[in-house]
């Protein structure tokens, strides 16, 4: 069991405003990821849920307990560190013991505890190391043991993976989803990347300097951007915001349109430009082209086969069903 | 620094500082040596003959020596006790966010500039003097009878007069330790369940324990040559002899450069048993 439901939550240090007033329901077993640029107040969020900051005003309700003023221990949820905070001076079985013997727990369900999480982890054959002797891969499999054994509400993962190389980061990213389908519990997860957004989350939480942007499902996300920072946030590459005479010609002040929505051709097409920088990534590649007309550089996505070089003139055609239209205040048209 | 011309030229611009150092320290001790072998009274006319271990024999025969040996241990274990245990306590209050931080931990420090002899003085006059003492007043003012410290409890006091000084130093080096400690640790024992104590139990402490035999250490080493403050002091009397003024008074008092010698050896000794001692404390503790 673990909802967790944020009302007017506000935190401020001295005079800054951190989160202005804030409501946010995270359902029991969901996999929430909050995204957004750094300094937008996401990892304060997740640590006055932690109980690591206190709320300066508003309830944080906790399967319908008000918590905001229960200390942290005793919320029942664990907390994943970015730096994966493990105890240097404890082996990897006494720091995945650590909350059990803290908890007064015997010396038998303890064992038996870490086994069982040491086993879901991999780790059974490191658990006499210490963490100095593991890679980081290994580390951050330790700090989610350490939150998998006191079976808590919810857990709350900062930024975990991002100290970790990229093919490492791919592999713990599908464990941590995994682990999310066996164990059904409530996990909230703060990144800036919107690509572990993306494929992670039951639910998006897009946060700008405190403010909420847009909640939802991934895909309603990249379907249906709320606003212009949404847009230009979910997604990757970039989606492409073209603003002037063109956005004009659509009724709008901005128009979007995302990389892999836009038509490329040799001979024609409604814009011509010339392909700048060309990036291959092998499935894909990536053109950004410029000397449209439009003010802005266009990137466009074609087939990985497709292979036009720096320089050559091309033509893109947008795919109008996918364009998206924002007005004065960079809010979505319908 | 690999090639054969740049190792040859990086030994012998070394070379000096090494032949210096090595005879610095060699040619005392060698004097040292062979000062011991032999009787040498500077007011009988200097040398009389080599003796042998007669020295050794009759400096630990002595009847001053045991009562060295454990009051050099005595002073040096609580100094030791008091500077490592309050400078933690001491440690954790300064790394706490206060006004003025910068100031007060400046002044914190200020004891360790302060000279071995002004130090034994300052105490000795001005706080621990049964008569005018700062002390005295203090527990008159509470309507008890003034210690007279130097004489009464003479051990307690020197250490409490070596601690003072040496509390900075050991208060200093922790302080770094505990703000080396990675803040998430602490959150995530909060997380855990570990209160305030549990806390200072099981993560604080062994994060520290790598500066605190590095205090240990450091100050053992220069615990045991103590001489100024109880020079000052109570000049060795009322058993505050150390080994360190028990092989000053058999130099200088008794005129015994032999038996002084004899007696630097075995400090010499004991020194390095105990450095060996903590060398490999620290360096099992250095490991990790």
């Amino acid at each position: 069991m673990g909802e967790i439901v944020l009302e007017q939550v506000t935190k401020s240090f001295g005079d800054v405003t951190v989160i202005p007033p804030l409501d946010l329901t995270i359902e029991d077993g969901e996999f929430t990821v909050f995204v957004g640029p750094s300094g937008c107040g996401k990892s304060t969020l997740l640590r006055l849920i932690a109980g690591l900051e206190d709320v300066t005003s508003g309830a944080i309700r906790i399967d319908g307990r008000e918590s905001s003023t229960i200390p942290p221990a005793k919320r029942g949820l664990a907390m994943v560190f970015q730096s994966y905070a493990l105890y240097p001076h404890m082996t990897v079985r006494k720091n995945i013991a650590f909350p059990l013997r803290m908890s007064k727990m015997s010396k038998a369900e303890q064992d038996k505890r870490v086994e069982q999480a040491a086993s879901v982890l991999n780790l059974t054959d490191y658990l006499d190391r210490r963490p100095g002797q593991l890679s980081g891969g290994q580390r951050q499999r330790v700090a989610i043991g350490r939150a998998i054994v006191r079976e808590p509400a919810a857990f709350l993962f900062d930024e975990p993976l991002s100290n970790l190389d990229a093919a490492l980061r791919v592999g713990m990213r599908l464990e941590i989803s995994e682990l999310h389908n066996r164990l059904k519990t409530t996990m909230i997860y703060v990144t800036h990347d919107q690509v572990e957004a993306m494929t992670m989350a039951d639910k998006i939480v897009v946060l700008r300097s405190g403010h909420i942007e847009q909640v939802g499902s991934p895909l309603e996300l990249y379907r249906n951007p709320r606003n212009l920072f949404v847009a230009g946030f979910i997604g990757s590459p970039k989606m492409n915001l073209i603003e002037g005479a063109e956005a004009a010609r659509h009724n709008a002040r901005t128009i979007g349109i995302r990389p892999e929505h836009i038509t490329v051709s040799a001979e024609e097409g409604q814009w011509s430009g010339l392909v700048g920088v060309a990036e291959h990534l092998g499935s894909d590649t990536f053109f950004h082209v410029h000397d449209t007309g439009l003010a802005e550089t266009i990137t466009v996505r074609a087939d990985g086969e497709v292979s036009f070089k720096h320089g050559d003139r091309i033509y893109l055609t947008p795919r109008t069903e996918f364009m998206h239209r924002f007005d004065e205040q960079g809010l979505r048209l319908p | 620094m690999s090639t054969k011309a740049s190792r040859f030229s990086a030994r012998l611009m070394l070379a000096p500082a090494v032949i210096l150092l090595l005879a610095w320290m060699l040619v005392p001790l060698t004097m040292t040596l062979i000062f011991s072998f032999q009787r040498f009274l500077p007011l009988r006319g200097g040398f009389q003959g080599w003796v042998g271990f007669e020295n050794y024999i009759r400096f630990v025969n002595s009847s001053a020596f045991w009562p060295a040996v454990q009051t050099t241990i005595i002073i040096v274990g609580g100094v030791l006790l008091i500077t490592v245990i309050l400078g933690i306590l001491l440690a954790i209050l300064l790394d706490q966010p206060i006004w003025g931080q910068g100031v007060v931990r400046i002044m914190v420090i200020a004891p360790f500039f302060v000279m071995p002899t002004v130090t034994g003085l300052v105490w000795k006059n001005m706080f621990m003097d049964p008569n005018n003492g700062l002390l005295a007043y203090l527990w008159r003012f509470f309507g008890g009878d003034p210690v007279v410290w130097l004489s009464d409890v003479p051990v307690f006091s020197i250490i409490l007069i070596v601690s003072w000084q040496w509390l900075p130093f050991a208060t200093l080096i922790l302080l770094t330790a505990i703000q080396s400690l990675d803040s998430d640790q602490i959150e995530a024992a909060e997380m855990d369940g570990a209160g305030t104590l549990s806390r200072f139990w099981h993560i604080i402490l062994p994060h520290l324990s790598r500066a605190i035999t590095i205090v240990i250490l450091i100050q053992t080493i220069f615990l045991l040559a103590i001489f100024a403050k109880i020079f000052v002091t109570t000049q060795g009397s009322f058993g505050t002899r150390t080994l360190t003024y028990l092989i000053f008074q058999r130099v200088l008092e008794s005129q015994n450069v032999g038996l002084g010698s004899a007696g630097g050896i075995y400090a010499v000794i004991l020194a390095n048993i105990f450095a060996l001692f903590l060398m490999r404390i620290v360096g099992k503790n250095l490991d990790r």
